[in-house]
């Protein structure tokens, strides 16, 4: 955990209280609606189709069981009992009244808590693994760096008004859990040859209407000159990225346009004049950030004790589970437990502020007092004793929250579509859970194995369609919704986008097409061992796209 | 439309010229860039009043540079107030150039601007409305402390860490 000290507490306070003026100053009409929606934007705040929307930054996806009951809270207490996790380490709340905004976020305050730059055309909650600090094979802790960049980026006082939002994430291992390649910025921690930490520099992801892979800006960026070498990328952003049209406004449709080269050398030129100056980072800052990490104390624990070992053996449900939840931990005798959000016929990543409060009890119990915030809208808890896994498992079953679907086929990415978004076309949760209740049987799901189906309501793509190993896009054709099928996207190390498998198809045939698509892939399969991703590379979309002729 | 000026609302001593007219020289004036482009820099030598120019947000503040040393006031555009782009450029000018005259932010300015243009190098401002530009010191207040380390120090503002980035200059603030 960061433990955030008084001059981080003194100026969350004073942005909530700050946005407090800002929206008396809209209720009595001094701000316009033009005037104020920046503002209340870059506060978290949208105006959606039925109410105000709030979404609240979870930095780097790491909570205390102190702020998650403070979450609940406000759930229970201004919206209707609920939340909903995203794709990028926030929580939305769909109801929260105007007026009601300045008292939650007083509230979300004084457990640490903000909403700032959640939104807006400003740099965004910087996003890493939620595995951070506890996977074993990573370089470091990339929470340190996403503090470090969180306290460069909030209110910087040069980059609040870029042409476009800005996001940025960071992975720490060879496997990218963080979806680094489709981000405005992505930065991979690397080590030279020469044994330093640096990052690797991609600029220019992203999905929405024009996806674009990251492209390769430099290979290593030294730790010190991190902030030096992201202010010269805005810098070049801020001064030359589009403001003449919204859509193509995003950094990526920059380096498209001008091309990675010239982007590159604009920014060193940028960087060599500042890279020396007052942003370099010097040790002393360094360790005073390290310094606020605090870890669990581990035990001397060995991996496999008995306790687990008969458990596993006498409960096939919670050896199920088991098998599908629990990761392995960087300390001998932890596991990481994955908490899935999908349970079946539930709007995936939504949370009840009861479950919130038991998580929050089992985080104090089994986990440090410690919760994870992933991208795929599941939560983990990442410090759990192997020999307490069959109590947190059984506690977990009870309030429903041991759905053992992490990675498979009802685990699906769903943005919230035309059931709340005002930018959608088509509803996404309906969607999603008529598949995932068509594979209800955990068996057939587990016999299909890992795929990922991604879930977008319209081209803005926060659902992520692009990288779904399935990625389903809503449309809108004559007032009527229909959707678009893609198959063969990554979002990790080697992300590539979907291919297109035909004409988009109505409303009423997406869970029967999608199920045709499965059981081709379980005809087409090598061994049970191949991917439906790994399928679909070997093969194309050709011999999937049978599964659309039922329809047309 | 109210100018503010070392915080206060002041008188603005200069005249602001359009494209075509003759440029006075016995009061301040800020002329436009393409006047400025078209005149050699050390023609200006001789001029004994205060010159200064209105750069658009389109324009590199590179054009400025053999002008600078005898320009005391770059005035910049906000054509919107989402369009952040002059922000860039006061930094630059003042960071880059090493400009100290008067950078002043012109057109849709309010109020929740004023924090971030003062930290950017800003330091006079026309203001689009009148209780905005009363609430000036108010929104200069709003904040006991910011993150990042910054040149414009005129502001008096408390900095995490000072520059250079680190923790060497905390000594007298209460960091718990």
């Amino acid at each position: 955990m960061y433990v955030y000290d008084e001059f981080d507490r003194t100026f969350i306070a004073e942005r909530a209280e700050q946005f407090r003026d800002q929206v008396a100053r809209r209720l009595s009409g001094e701000l316009t609606e033009d005037e104020f929606k920046p503002l209340r934007l870059m506060n978290g705040v949208y105006l959606q189709l039925h109410a105000y929307m709030l979404r609240v930054a979870i930095p780097y996806g790491t909570l205390s069981s102190t702020q998650l009951r403070k979450i609940a809270e406000v759930g229970r207490v201004y919206d209707k009992g609920y939340g909903h996790f995203t794709t990028r380490q926030n929580i939305q709340f769909n109801w929260i009244k105007l007026s009601d905004m300045p008292d939650v976020l007083e509230s979300l305050a004084e457990a640490g808590l903000h909403a700032i730059q959640t939104s807006g055309n400003c740099i965004r909650n910087i996003t890493t693994d939620q595995w951070a600090g506890v996977a074993p094979d990573e370089i470091e802790d990339p929470r340190f760096w996403a503090e470090v960049l969180r306290q460069w980026s909030s209110l910087h006082p040069e980059f609040t008004f870029l042409p476009r939002k800005f996001k940025i994430a960071i992975a720490a291992t060879p496997h990218d859990r963080a979806a680094i390649k489709v981000h405005d910025i992505g930065l991979r921690l690397v080590r030279n040859d020469a044994g330093e930490v640096g990052f690797e520099v991609l600029v220019g992801g992203g999905l929405g209407r024009s996806p674009f892979l990251g492209k390769f800006l430099r290979d290593f960026v030294p730790r010190e000159h991190l902030i030096s070498y992201l202010e010269a990328i805005l810098r070049t952003y801020n001064a030359h990225g589009r403001r003449d049209n919204i859509y193509k406004a995003r950094i990526k449709i920059l380096v498209h346009e001008i091309g990675v080269e010239k982007l590159k050398a604009d920014v060193e030129k940028e960087w060599e004049r500042i890279r020396d100056g007052y942003l370099k980072l010097d040790d002393a800052f360094l360790a005073d950030i390290r310094s606020r990490f605090v870890y669990p104390e581990y035990e001397p624990l060995e991996d496999a004790p008995e306790e687990l070992k008969r458990a596993l053996a006498a409960d096939a449900r919670f050896a199920t589970w088991h098998a599908n939840s629990v990761a392995r931990h960087r300390e001998p005798g932890y596991g990481i437990v994955t908490v899935s959000l999908k349970p079946i016929g539930k709007p995936p990543g939504d949370a009840t502020s009861g479950q919130l409060d038991a998580l929050a009890d089992l985080a104090d119990t089994y986990s440090a007092g410690e919760i994870r915030v992933g991208h795929e809208q599941n939560l983990a808890l990442p410090h759990v004793r192997q020999k307490d896994l069959y109590a947190l498992w059984r506690k977990l079953d009870a309030a429903g929250l041991a759905t053992p679907n992490v990675n498979l086929i009802s685990d699906m990415i769903t943005c919230p579509g035309l059931d709340y978004c005002s930018l959608a076309n088509a509803r996404s949760i309906p969607i999603a859970t008529a598949i995932a209740e068509r594979f209800a049987d955990l068996d057939k799901a587990r016999s299909v194995g890992r795929l990922h189906v991604n879930i977008s309501g319209c081209i803005n793509a926060c659902g992520h369609h692009h990288v779904g190993h399935i990625g389903i896009l809503g449309v809108e054709k004559n007032d009527r919704e229909f959707y678009q099928i893609t198959l063969g996207g990554k979002a990790d190390e080697d992300a590539r986008f979907g291919d297109l498998l035909g004409p988009a198809i109505p409303y009423d045939e997406v869970t029967d097409t999608i199920e045709r698509i499965v059981n081709r892939y379980l005809d087409l399969r090598q061994s049970e061992s191949e991917l439906f991703i790994d399928t679909v590379k070997r093969l194309g979309v050709e011999p999937f796209k049978e599964a659309l002729h039922a329809v047309h | 439309m109210p100018y503010i000026k070392k915080g206060e609302v002041a008188d603005d001593p200069y005249v602001r010229l359009g494209g075509d007219e003759p440029v006075p020289t016995d009061v301040p004036a800020i002329v436009s860039l393409e006047w400025l482009l078209a005149q050699a820099p050390q023609s200006l030598d001789s001029r004994n009043v205060p010159l200064g120019v209105a750069l658009p947000n389109d324009k590199a503040e590179s054009l400025l540079e053999p002008y600078l040393p005898r320009l005391s006031l770059v005035a910049l555009d906000f054509p919107i107030y989402r369009d952040g782009r002059a922000f860039t450029q006061a930094r630059r000018l003042r960071e880059a150039y090493g400009f100290t005259g008067e950078i002043r932010a012109s057109g849709d300015v309010l109020r929740d601007q004023f924090l971030f243009m003062v930290r950017s190098g800003f330091d006079a401002f026309e203001v689009r409305k009148d209780h905005d530009a009363k609430a000036f010191a108010k929104a200069l207040r709003e904040f006991s402390g910011f993150y990042q380390p910054s040149l414009a120090r005129d502001g008096g503002f408390r900095f995490r860490f000072s520059p250079p980035f680190s923790t060497a200059s905390k000594e007298g603030e209460s960091d718990g």
